[in-house]
């Protein structure tokens, strides 16, 4: 009984707790007992760095019952600050670390009755597409475990998509919840910056930086990121003054809804699978009403140059941090340079040392203008494109979330290569836009998404094409 | 524009991480790969509008009531006296002598 | 000297940290000399996850300095990030503002009658301390004031002696003491300056290079700092070389001035905005009304007083040396009608009652109950010397002048009858003195008023006693 409920909506879940007819001790334990089915052996998905079944025991007893989320299991991605278990950003240099504080996103989904039962693997401080860059190990795709779940929140979306909880929080610089949700086939949003308060997100690049939501359906996700929107102006000054939105109960046709295409997230060289079953699911919007408009976002070819350009720049200033002083790794060397640059080089894997070091270069004395200030102004073109798109009366965008579905471990080893992987989502968070996958069907077995992105704080009417879209291709979004 | 292993170097330096000599190559290939990759910004004539303004900062009152800790600062410190953080003693040292 | 061949070119730095109850970016205390660490957070320990959040009240005294260094104010200015390595810089980058600072375009009227630029101002957060002998072999770190709000107050370098430096460093603090924004103290640590110099041909336009010092910890050692720095300057330009462009630290002992032992020549900060805090937007309204709550500052007082009060130049510093000193002053003047009598009381009495207390700045004797006291003198109700231990009786007590004059018996006693009997007492106690004055010796009329001075306690008014006296001769 526990077990269906479990792999049903968290809606459900809430609701029978609440009613009393489930006890989040239970589902707690019945969440433990699946993930010891997917994690264990060598085939083991890894979805979590760490977990302590006893720890979510005493959780679970303590919860509050009467919240939107309670008993509700939950996993949380090791880069958010959570008082239990650890906040290593799958790196050696935090390896073990407790935080002494909690992260409002997490604070939130435990006031509303959520229980934590692991903290999940991830590329190391976010840098990633594969969680390949993990310290700890890789997760595993669950429908093909030879392939990656995509990054750098891939534990969390193994972790939903392996049926272990409903629901995970995960977090997203250039669209690191969208990708690992289509690559393992369930929902993942980002939503508008500023939406959900960043206090507690290790920052990697802090304007690009989200904390977004995973759940096995658009609902599941709606409920989440209810939960977790709303300002938080005493602790992040880039929070937004706006109340959180009201999701779930958006109407379920698409009538006066113009949707656009922008030409350049459809190019030939997407494979004909791909193409066919992003074209089923633009015949699905339409059949709920929606008006379909062929659009373009022109610069879109300069936003992975852009992109990996700032980035780095922001987090080689973010990592500067970890220098083995008050927490973390320390290796004590030849003095305190010694120490520093010791403790740099073996806490940091190679992707993060390789980023730390573009980023430093792209600041430093006489590069700025060439590199970063440039990137800056081309970001704000990047924002001005969506921006006159929008302003044309085209409510949301539709287009594919990766150009391909999950790759096999070992297949991107070009540092660039990986990265153009995130050439449909990397734009969403340039222009600060709320966007979110949804699965739209397989290619050669595997689950592939489409995009939603909508204007600044339009979450409802981005939802509001993902609760139809989900909706009218039913059973055919997994196949 | 390709970096050279001064260039790693320098920014190895300033950003406080050891590269093995070892390294260098396999980084100055990586870089400069990348940066290759990012001068097509370079052409972009960027002399466009302003952003939209943001909202503005939020101002706190000033009043104590900073995050509490839920554990000890010596908890996970990695080397902690007397309630002070110690590092190595800083081989530059002057007396009001600082980095910047 | 070779020196008069060259002038002296000098700017400040001034870092001066504002006196508000919580950090810049965290509401963490203030409080100094607490335990080390002890009041830190998440945000000032830089903890994974931790963000900054500004503190209202800086930018209020940062703009409130601004205004008072006669600044034009920038409605939008904007944080950026000063990227470097040091164990007490806990994010590894300091947050400040470089290309958009809050203030811009002040100046300092000096009393010499120059006037200096100020070129910016801008707000930046502290960093903590490291203590370096405490632990061998180790640097301590306490991160209590990481996060304490700076300014920095940059001058043009339109300095041109060590003396006149001295005196724009006295004139900054003294505006900034005025306006309410801080301690200003350096053996506190809340005001520090890093001092620019080089030299130059008299008459010649350029800049030559310039050396930094560091380590400054009093304004007189600033002014010894810049001459010995100068002087080397000089005669590295007569032998012909190239000053080279360092950072220098003053050594107090030895009265010296040498190279620091830095690694790096020079620093790449790799500046950027800090993308955690949008940019500071400030309303003409919110300046004018900062502006509207300034308080006259020292110069205009100081004209002030020599006009309305008629005190000395020499007298209005000593006045308006601090701004709670000025006001008790004024109170005091305008009470008593003798503006004279009460700069004497202010500058004498009141403030070595102060010092010895040590209560700085406080109030031990309400300014009207100064003023009554030297009502009571100029009325002849008591003596001078009466009225010094009415007022220290006023400090250690408290109450009212008249009621102790009256309780302690000081007021002057002026009939006749209790004046001739102290006088017949202390001839008769003093029969020889008394003997000779009688006879003729008037030098003795002094001793013998002092007498009769000390046995009434100093109650006798000496101009009936003095008359009194007098009529004795050739009796």
């Amino acid at each position: 009984m526990t077990a269906s409920l479990l792999a049903g909506a968290a809606a459900g879940i809430a609701a029978a707790v609440q009613a009393g007819t489930a006890t989040a001790v239970a589902l707690v334990a019945e969440s433990f007992r699946r993930g010891r089915e997917v994690n264990a052996g060598r085939d083991g998905l890894n979805a979590f760095v760490s977990s302590d079944e006893d720890l979510s025991r005493a959780l679970a007893a303590s919860a509050p019952c009467g919240g939107p989320l309670a008993g509700v299991p939950v996993a949380i991605k090791d880069n958010i600050a959570t008082t239990h278990l650890t906040t290593s950003c799958g790196s050696k240099m935090l390896q073990g670390y407790v935080s002494p504080f909690e992260a409002t996103a997490a604070r939130k989904l435990r006031e509303a009755g959520a229980v934590l039962i692991g903290k999940t693997t991830m590329d190391e401080f976010g840098m990633g597409s594969s969680t390949e860059h993990c310290a700890f190990g890789p997760a595993k795709n669950p429908i093909d475990p030879t392939r990656v779940p995509g990054g750098s929140s891939g534990g969390s979306a193994v972790a939903v998509a392996a049926g272990i909880c409903p629901i995970a929080l995960g977090s997203e610089t250039g669209g690191s919840v969208r990708q690992p949700a289509a690559f393992c086939g369930i929902v993942g949003v980002k939503p508008t910056y500023g939406r959900v308060s960043r206090f507690g997100l290790v920052a990697f690049a802090s304007s690009l930086d989200h904390v977004g939501v995973f759940g096995r359906t658009v609902d599941d996700a709606a409920l989440a990121l209810e939960v977790i929107a709303g300002p938080d102006t005493a602790h992040d000054a880039t929070s937004a003054v706006r109340e959180s939105p009201a999701l779930r109960h958006v109407a379920r046709d698409l009538e006066a809804m113009i949707i656009g295409l922008p030409r350049e997230y459809f190019p030939a060289s997407l494979s004909a699978e791909m193409r066919d079953r992003c074209d089923r699911a633009i015949a699905a919007l339409r059949a709920r009403g929606a008006e379909i408009r062929q659009v373009s976002l022109p610069n879109t070819a300069l936003a992975i140059p852009a992109y990996y350009i700032i980035a780095p720049a922001e987090c080689a200033a973010n990592l500067a941090r970890f220098d083995g002083v008050r927490y973390g790794l320390r290796v004590d060397s030849d003095g305190l340079v010694g120490m520093y640059e010791a403790t740099r080089s073996g806490g940091f894997g190679a992707e993060v040392t390789r980023r730390i070091l573009l980023g430093t270069y792209v600041l430093s004395a006489g590069y700025y203008d060439a590199y970063y200030r440039k990137a800056m102004q081309v970001r704000e073109r990047i924002r001005q494109d969506f921006a006159a798109v929008f302003a044309s009366g085209v409510h949301a965008l539709f287009t594919p979330t990766t150009p391909t579905p999950a790759f096999r471990f070992g297949e991107r080893s070009d540092p660039y290569a990986m990265y153009q992987s995130d050439i449909f989502t990397v734009t969403a968070n340039l222009a600060e836009l709320p966007a979110m996958s949804l699965p739209i069907g397989r290619v050669a077995g595997l689950p592939v998404g489409g995009q939603v992105i909508a204007p600044k704080f339009a979450e409802a009417d981005m939802f509001r094409v993902a609760y139809a879209l989900e909706a009218e291709l039913g059973q055919a979004a997994h196949r | 524009m390709a970096v050279s292993r001064d260039d790693v170097r320098h920014v190895a330096a300033l950003a406080r991480i050891g590269v093995a000599e070892a390294q260098l190559d396999a980084l100055v290939t990586e870089l400069s790969g990348i940066l290759a990759h990012m001068e097509v910004l370079v052409q972009v004539d960027t002399t466009a509008g302003a952003a939209d303004e943001p909202a503005g900062m939020p101002l706190a009152a000033d009043e104590p009531g900073s995050v509490p800790l839920a554990r000890a600062r010596e908890d996970g410190a990695p080397k902690m006296r007397d309630g002070f953080f110690l590092v190595p003693r800083l081989a530059t040292h002057d007396d009001g002598e600082r980095s910047a | 000297m070779s020196h008069g061949r060259y002038e002296m070119v000098v700017g400040l730095e001034v870092h001066v940290q504002l006196r508000t109850r919580t950090k810049v970016f965290c509401r963490c205390s203030t409080h100094f000399g607490d335990p080390p660490n002890q009041n830190t957070c998440p945000v000032c320990l830089a903890l994974p996850g931790a963000l900054p959040v500004l503190n209202g009240r800086a930018v209020e005294f940062a703009v409130r300095s601004g205004l008072a260094l006669g600044c034009a104010i920038r409605e939008r200015s904007v944080f950026a990030r000063k990227n470097y390595f040091y164990p007490d810089l806990p994010k590894g980058y300091q947050i400040s503002q470089f290309e958009m600072p809050l203030c811009a375009h002040g100046s300092v009227a000096l009393a010499s009658g120059r006037t200096i630029g100020i070129t910016r101002i801008h707000m930046e957060e502290d960093a903590g301390k490291s203590v370096h002998d405490r632990f061998a072999g180790y640097t301590a770190i306490d991160l209590n004031r990481s996060g304490v709000p700076l300014i920095e107050i940059v001058s043009e370098p339109e300095l041109s002696s060590s003396a006149e430096a001295g005196a724009y460093l006295r004139a900054v603090r003294e505006i900034l003491l005025y306006a309410g924004v801080s301690d200003c103290s350096m053996e506190e640590g809340s005001l520090r300056v890093d001092a620019n110099v080089s030299a130059r041909r008299h008459g010649e336009q350029a800049l030559r290079t310039r050396t930094e010092i560091k380590n400054l910890n009093s304004f007189s050692n600033v002014e010894r700092a810049l001459e010995i720095e100068f002087a080397r300057h000089c005669a590295v330009h007569d032998a012909g070389g190239a000053v080279a462009q360092q950072t220098m630290l003053y050594d107090a002992d030895r009265n010296s001035v040498r190279p620091a032992r830095s690694k790096e020549a020079s620093h790449d900060y790799r500046y950027f905005p800090d993308p955690d805090l949008p940019p500071l937007v400030l309303s003409r309204a919110y300046i004018e009304d900062i502006r509207a709550t300034l308080p006259e500052f020292p110069s205009a007082r100081r004209a002030r007083y020599r006009s309305d009060f008629a005190v000395s130049a020499v007298e209005a510093d000593l006045l308006t040396a601090e701004p709670s000193l000025g006001d008790y002053f004024e109170v005091v003047a305008r009470g008593s009608g003798d503006s004279k009598a009460a700069a004497h009381w202010v500058m004498g009495e009141v403030l070595a009652a102060r010092h010895a207390a040590g209560v700085g700045t406080g109030i031990l004797v309400p300014a009207e109950e100064l003023a009554e006291l030297i009502r009571m003198v100029k009325a002849g109700a008591v003596s001078n010397t009466a009225a010094k231990t009415i007022y220290a009786t006023l400090v250690a007590e408290g109450g009212a002048a008249r009621l102790i004059a009256e309780r302690d018996g000081l007021l002057l006693v002026g009939d006749e009858t209790s004046l001739r009997g102290w006088v017949d007492d202390v001839f008769k106690e003093n029969p020889d003195e008394a003997a000779r004055f009688i006879g003729g010796e008037r030098r003795l009329q002094g001793v013998l008023i002092g007498l009769v001075m000390k046995k009434s306690q100093g109650s006798a008014d000496p101009q009936k006693l003095s008359q009194l006296i007098g009529e004795r001769v050739g009796r």
